[in-house]
Order: C-alpha cells, then sequence, then structure tokens
C-alpha cells in the first residue's frame, strides 16, 4: 500500500498527462474540424481522412483525464463539474455533434453531406471554446464576475487558435497541395493570434491572482522557470520562420510545424500547472485534501501499471500503420 | 414542481435510454464482423468480405453514437449526481476506471485499423484488429455490467459516515447478480443485432437485391436468433430468480403482488393501482408465479404491501416487464418460424420478410423496457436499501438543468431519427453500389 501523498502526486501526474495528451491529440483534431471547409467537398474529403483512424481515441484522453478526476479526487471533481455545469453541458453537445457528423457525412445522401461538414465544423469550434472557456473559469477560481466572463471568453478564443494552430500543423505534415498551401497560411494567422493569447494570459493570471503571482514572483524557484515563458515566445517566432520557409518549398521539414506547438502546448501546460500546483480547486482544495480512499486507488493502481504502457504502445503503432501523407478514407 | 432533483432524473433517464441503444448493437455485432472476416480469411469467398463491408460502415455509425453518448453519460455523474462519487466513487471509480483502461482506448484505437487500414496491415492484422475491437466492446459491457449490478446487490464493502469502502474487490466485481444481469445483457445485444440485421437483410431482399450478400446475412443471423432467443428466456428466468431472492420488492412490483401471498397468481395483464394498492382488469393464471418463482404452486411471495415507502414505482415495473417478456416471446416465434422456412425452401416467401422488417429494432424495445424493469426496480434507491437517490443530487438550480435537458432531448431526437434514415439509406444504396466484384481482395493488395 501507498503513502497518501504519494498517491496524491501520482495521481495528478497521471491526469495531467492525460489533459495534455488530450489537448495535443484532439486539439489537431478539433482544429482539423475548425478548418474544415464549409462547401469544398474534395478537400473536406481529405482533411478528414487525415484525422479518421484517430479522432475516437484521440477524445478517449478526455474521457480518461475526467475519469481519474472523478477516481482519485471525486471531492473536486464534483465541485468543478457543478461550477462548470453549462459549459460542459455545451461541451457535449459539441462533441456529440462532431462525432456524429463524422461518421454520417460520409453514409448520408450527398445532398445532407454539406450539413453534416458545418455540423462538424460547428461542432468542433463549439468543443474548443467551451473547453478554454472553462479553462478561463478556473483559472479564475469559478468566480462569479464580469471581469472573470471576459477572462473566459478571451481563453475560449485562444483555445480555438491553439487547436487551429495545431491542426493547421497536423495539415501541413500529412497533405500536400492545395491543402497543405492553405493550411501554412492558416498556420500563420492562427500562430499570431495564439501568441497574443498566452501573452494576455501570462500577463493577466498573476496580476488577479496573488496565489499565481507568489508561486512565479514569490520563490525561489521562480528565477529558475521564468526563461520558460521566454522560451515560448521565441517558438512561437521561430515557427512563423518556418512557415514562410515552407511557403516557398514544403519539401523539407513539414513535420516542424506540428511540433514546435506540442513545445508550446507543453510549455504552457506545464505553466499552468506550476501556477496552481498542488491546488485542483484552485484557492479551495488541493490534491491532498481531495483525494479518494488510498486502497480504492492502489487497486486501480495495477490496472495502470499494467495497461498505461500497452495503450501508449498500440497508439504509437496506430500511428505507424497510418504514418506518411493521408490517402483517400474508404473503408477497405 | 420541476425541481432539480426530477429534471435531472429525467435527464438522466434520457441519456441512458439514449446511450444503451448503441451498445446494445455493437456489442454483438462486433462479434458477427470477427465470423465475417475469419469466414472471409478461411475460404476467400467474395461474399463474406461484402457482408464484412457492408455491417462494418453501420457498425462505425452505430459504434460512433454510443461514444458521444457515453461521454455524456461519464460527465453526468459529476454534473448532476455529484453525491454519487462522493459517497460511492471508492467502488465506482476504478470500476468505471477500469472500463476506460481495459476495453475504451482499446476499442477506440483498434476501431480506426478495423475501419480504415485494410489495405494497410496483413489480412491477419486485420482480422486481428477485428477481433480485438470486439473483445474491447465486451470488456466494456463487462465493467459496467458489474457496477451496476453492484449497486442493485452489494457485497464486499464496509460503509463509514455514508461513505462506501471497498473491502473485497472479488466480490465486489463478482457480486450476486453480476453473473445473471452480463449474461442477460450479453444475449440481449446478440439478439438485438441478428434481428437488426435479418431486419436490413430483409429489406434489401424486398427492394429486389439478388446479390448474395444479404441472402447471407439474413441466414446468418436467423440462425443466431433462433438459437439464442429461447435460450434468453432461460437466461432471463434464471435472473428473476436471482433478483426474487435478493431483491424481492423489484419482483412483487414485476408480479403486481400487493398482499404476500401463497400461491400467488401469474398476471397476464392488469392495471396496478397504487393509491389503492390493488389491481384492476386482472387476467390471471392461477398458482403460475409462486410456481415460477419458488418452483412449488404454494410457494410464498412477498408483496408490495411489506415494503412500503421502499418499493419502486409499480405501473412503470409491471408493464415494462410484460413489454420485454411479450417481446421476447414475439422474437423466438419470428426467428423459429423464418428460420424453419429458410431450412425448408431456402427462401422467405415476402410476408417473412415484411415481418422481419418490422421486427428490425425489436431488440431495442425489448432492451430498453429489460432497463427499465431493472433501474426502476431498484427505486427509490442507488445503492439498493442503502442509499436514495434523492441524497446524492447536485444543487445548480433547475433552469439549469430544464436548459440542458431540452438541447439533448432535441439533439437526441435528430440524432436517432437521422440514424434509422441512414441505416435504411445504406440498404437502398447497397442495391445500386455494393456490385458483384467477383475478383476478392488479392493478398497483393496488402502493404
Amino acid at each position: 500500500m501507498f503513502s497518501a501523498e504519494y498517491l496524491a502526486l501520482l495521481y495528478s501526474a497521471l491526469m495531467a498527462l492525460a489533459i495534455i495528451v488530450y489537448a495535443v491529440l484532439d486539439g489537431y483534431d478539433l482544429g482539423v474540424g475548425i478548418l474544415l471547409p464549409g462547401n469544398n467537398k474534395p478537400s473536406a474529403d481529405t482533411m478528414i481522412a487525415s484525422i479518421g483512424p484517430f479522432w475516437d481515441a484521440n477524445e478517449t484522453w478526455l474521457v480518461l483525464a475526467v475519469g481519474l478526476a472523478l477516481i482519485a479526487f471525486p471531492t473536486a471533481h464534483s465541485i468543478i463539474l457543478q461550477a462548470l455545469y453549462l459549459p460542459i453541458a455545451f461541451m457535449l453537445l459539441g462533441l456529440i455533434l462532431r462525432g456524429v457528423a463524422f461518421d454520417f457525412r460520409a453514409k448520408a445522401k450527398t445532398r445532407y453531406r454539406q450539413t453534416w461538414d458545418r455540423c462538424f465544423k460547428l461542432g468542433s469550434l463549439i468543443t474548443a471554446f467551451t473547453q478554454g472557456y472553462m479553462l478561463g473559469l478556473y483559472v479564475m477560481s469559478f468566480e462569479h464576475s464580469l471581469a472573470s466572463h471576459l477572462f473566459a471568453t478571451l481563453s475560449g478564443v485562444g483555445v480555438i487558435a491553439a487547436y487551429t494552430l495545431i491542426g493547421a500543423g497536423w495539415l501541413i505534415m500529412k497533405c500536400e497541395g492545395e491543402i497543405q498551401n492553405s493550411a501554412i497560411r492558416w498556420c500563420r494567422l492562427s500562430n499570431l493570434i495564439a501568441l497574443l493569447g498566452v501573452l494576455a494570459v501570462s500577463v493577466v493570471n498573476p496580476l488577479i491572482n496573488a496565489y499565481v503571482q507568489t508561486r512565479w514572483f514569490g520563490t525561489e524557484i521562480s528565477l529558475l522557470l521564468l526563461p520558460l515563458p521566454l522560451i515560448c515566445m521565441v517558438l512561437f517566432v521561430i515557427q512563423d520562420r518556418v512557415l514562410v520557409k515552407l511557403n516557398d518549398n514544403t519539401s523539407h521539414g513539414c513535420w516542424l510545424p506540428f511540433a514546435i506547438t506540442v513545445m508550446i502546448f507543453l510549455l504552457c501546460f506545464f505553466g499552468l500547472v506550476y501556477s496552481f500546483f498542488p491546488y485542483v480547486v484552485p484557492g479551495t482544495l488541493t490534491i491532498f485534501e481531495a483525494l479518494a480512499d488510498p486502497s480504492a486507488l492502489t487497486f486501480m493502481l495495477y490496472g495502470v501499471v499494467l495497461v498505461v504502457p500497452a495503450i501508449i504502445g498500440y497508439t504509437l503503432f496506430s500511428y505507424r500503420v497510418f504514418w506518411g501523407k493521408t490517402q483517400d478514407l474508404s473503408y477497405y | 414542481m420541476l425541481d432539480t432533483l426530477l429534471l435531472s432524473r429525467i435527464q438522466f433517464a434520457a441519456n441512458i435510454s439514449f446511450h444503451i441503444l448503441f451498445p446494445t448493437i455493437t456489442i454483438a455485432l462486433a462479434w458477427f464482423l470477427v465470423f465475417f472476416k475469419f469466414r472471409y480469411d478461411r475460404t476467400g469467398e467474395a461474399v463474406w468480405l461484402r457482408a464484412y463491408r457492408f455491417w462494418v460502415k453501420i457498425f462505425a455509425l452505430t459504434f460512433a453514437l454510443g461514444v458521444v453518448s457515453g461521454i455524456t453519460m461519464s460527465f453526468q455523474f459529476g454534473t448532476n449526481w455529484p453525491g454519487f462519487m462522493e459517497r460511492i466513487g471508492n467502488i465506482a471509480g476504478p470500476l468505471l476506471g477500469y472500463e476506460v483502461l481495459t476495453a475504451f482506448f482499446m476499442e477506440a484505437t483498434f476501431l480506426g485499423i478495423m475501419l480504415f487500414g485494410m489495405k494497410r496491415v496483413s489480412p491477419r492484422l486485420h482480422t486481428f484488429a477485428t477481433l480485438i475491437v470486439a473483445i474491447g466492446t465486451t470488456l466494456s459491457a463487462f465493467w459496467i455490467l458489474s457496477l451496476n449490478s453492484w449497486l442493485q446487490t452489494p457485497t464486499g464493502y464496509t460503509l463509514v459516515d455514508g461513505v462506501f469502502y471497498p473491502k473485497d474487490w472479488f466480490e465486489i466485481i463478482f457480486n450476486p447478480s453480476f453473473g445473471y444481469r452480463f449474461f442477460h445483457m450479453l444475449l440481449a445485444s446478440a439478439l438485438t443485432a441478428s434481428f437488426l440485421m435479418a431486419g436490413i437483410s430483409a429489406y434489401r431482399l424486398l427492394k429486389e437485391d439478388h446479390k448474395h450478400a444479404p441472402k447471407l446475412t439474413l441466414k446468418v443471423s436467423l440462425t443466431v436468433a433462433a438459437l439464442l432467443a429461447p435460450m434468453q428466456m432461460f437466461v432471463g428466468d434464471l435472473h428473476g430468480l436471482n433478483t426474487f431472492e435478493h431483491q424481492p420488492q423489484k419482483v412483487a412490483a414485476m408480479e403486481g403482488v400487493w398482499e404476500t401471498e401463497q400461491g400467488a397468481p401469474l398476471l397476464l395483464f392488469a392495471i396496478p393501482d397504487e393509491q389503492q394498492r390493488t389491481n384492476h382488469f386482472e387476467i390471471a393464471i392461477p398458482k403460475l408465479a409462486s410456481l415460477i418463482l419458488t418452483h412449488e404452486a404454494e410457494g410464498e411471495i412477498k408483496g408490495l404491501n411489506e415494503f412500503k415507502g421502499e418499493h419502486p414505482p409499480v405501473k412503470p415495473v409491471f408493464f415494462g416487464f410484460r413489454i420485454m417478456v411479450g417481446i421476447g416471446v414475439l422474437m423466438i416465434l419470428v426467428a423459429l418460424v423464418t428460420r424453419y422456412t429458410l431450412w425448408k425452401h431456402s427462401t422467405l416467401p415476402t410476408w417473412q420478410l415484411k415481418a422481419l422488417v418490422v421486427m428490425t429494432f425489436s431488440g431495442w424495445i425489448a432492451t430498453l423496457a429489460g432497463w427499465y424493469v431493472t433501474e426502476i426496480g431498484r427505486q427509490p434507491f442507488m445503492v439498493s436499501g442503502l442509499v436514495k437517490i434523492e441524497e446524492l443530487v447536485t444543487n445548480v438550480p433547475s433552469e439549469h438543468v430544464l436548459l440542458t435537458l431540452i438541447g439533448y432531448l432535441t439533439l437526441y431526437a435528430v440524432l436517432l431519427a437521422a440514424y434509422i434514415k441512414t441505416l435504411f439509406y445504406t440498404a437502398r444504396n447497397a442495391v445500386q453500389v455494393e456490385e458483384y466484384q467477383t475478383t476478392p481482395v488479392q493478398g497483393g493488395q496488402y502493404v
């Protein structure tokens, strides 16, 4: 049996892993959804084909993240989910719309196809926005004021930009020709918006939240961490340069924008986790206070140790199977 | 009158009813696909591959609907029933967690290879991916049914200040009603999927689809239905006996028994009246209920009056049970008659094909009715006899619950209509597009 403190750290690390993997993986396919054209059928097919084999498994990381919260920190789970009741409902509607549209569009009558494409796009947009909105409210400790809802809206736009960025990076990597060229343009634009978003959040967050301020400016370790936001900014700039280069010659390094975006995601996420650790409900509940019964968590741990490596293994395998430029999707 | 509790219950009922429709199909349909693919690998006959390709499309659509509605369920515990996880989380959490870890990821990942990877992996690996998806759906059912059964017949726990703690995981997972419930559900899925397959295949034949594939899938699905429908009756009966032992108040509601009696009759029809605590318009077979449940004509059945305030609402359980059994009997008859005709004449007359089309979604109705019996039958408790549902509800404003309820209901209605339309559209489409390709997929086409 492990100590409660150790379990709290372990399960929050797992939860963090699930969240960041979710943000990267479902991030790129939601981004592709956001970028989906509402009228141009052939390129829509290719774009959807690029995420077809993956989106379902990507979404499962969200279920895992929420599941881990529910298992390891049930009190926090219910505080957070009740506080976010409406945005969660909207996110679920968005996820439902996106998930079913993916399948219906391929099977419905041709004249409905465009409608399902729009549902796909709309569902992806709603999902991305509400996730960002919830993140904003979370950062604001679920405070209900005009300022916090404005901040949450800003954060929603930021997440849309971030997912568009990673989605465009994915398309640059997986597609060719016209789609790839447009993706480079989208990528550049969303790179700029995401940069502004990250800047805004980094400035606003310590200003409004005293705890976050101490974490970043008040401790000895914070001096060591201050370069991180700088590295993040530099990455945005490098990204822009890479995109300009790719615009002239797409044959080399088409995987770079995706990789750089993943690094940006990791840095931002690390910053966020560091800002609030060890709180699971900001300012209210720490991971140590919210922990569920240790014996139940120990039982769960056997499964985690045995299964998570297997999950990572066959996920990598599936990416290897569909490696390379996207081909047409057929049930074959 | 519309308070958060009532609205939350309606919302949960709506979500769970919508969700269950799709896994009910996919659990067994996945095994049908394994069979088709396996036969193709063994015989190389193109017809098996065509059967696979047609049904894998329907599987993909059904699976997607199951996934998205399932995600909604996983959030609802926290949004609408926070008390559930706070008090039962130590038991329910790991069971749900194991479902995600052992089933969700596996089926979702291999689904990609199963649907789109046939040309990219070896035939053997593709069949393996199909098999893994089937195992995944079944494992998923295993964990969910384990949790559901535990809520009905809790064992292996200790209760401290209203919070449950696990004591013996083996007892928790394999609680007394689990086995019955699990097999009852697997058979329900097999029957739902085979009647769906039979209905759609019959529809294709009626639309003059003279290819070999719809005839083949008709035969396979009717064979499965004819074998399993009677078996379901048997397993259902065993399940009923188990419920009689552990949840007598549920059985009393199913049978419409108010006063404890020896030699209770089996009510074929009645209208239970909870105010006057009696039945109207009874049509009964004397002593049969006692005989079935206790295997003695004079056996004692406890009446609802012994559980006043602690028994479920009678009408929905009573009628739900009759609908489930009624459809079940109909399924047995239809399966046996059509399978027999097929064996004798190797084709079905138009009226039998039409009957099968009418029965396409009979499995859904029986499964829903069965779930209502079992879930409403547990009321007013969340954990049988220990935790009442009203203790667990959220305290978000009722308008929020109402708003989201309207959103879900609208979307579900649209999706259900679109799903059913698309099924029949796919079938009609197959008449034209699924041409005979006499050449099977060559080994060389695989990478």
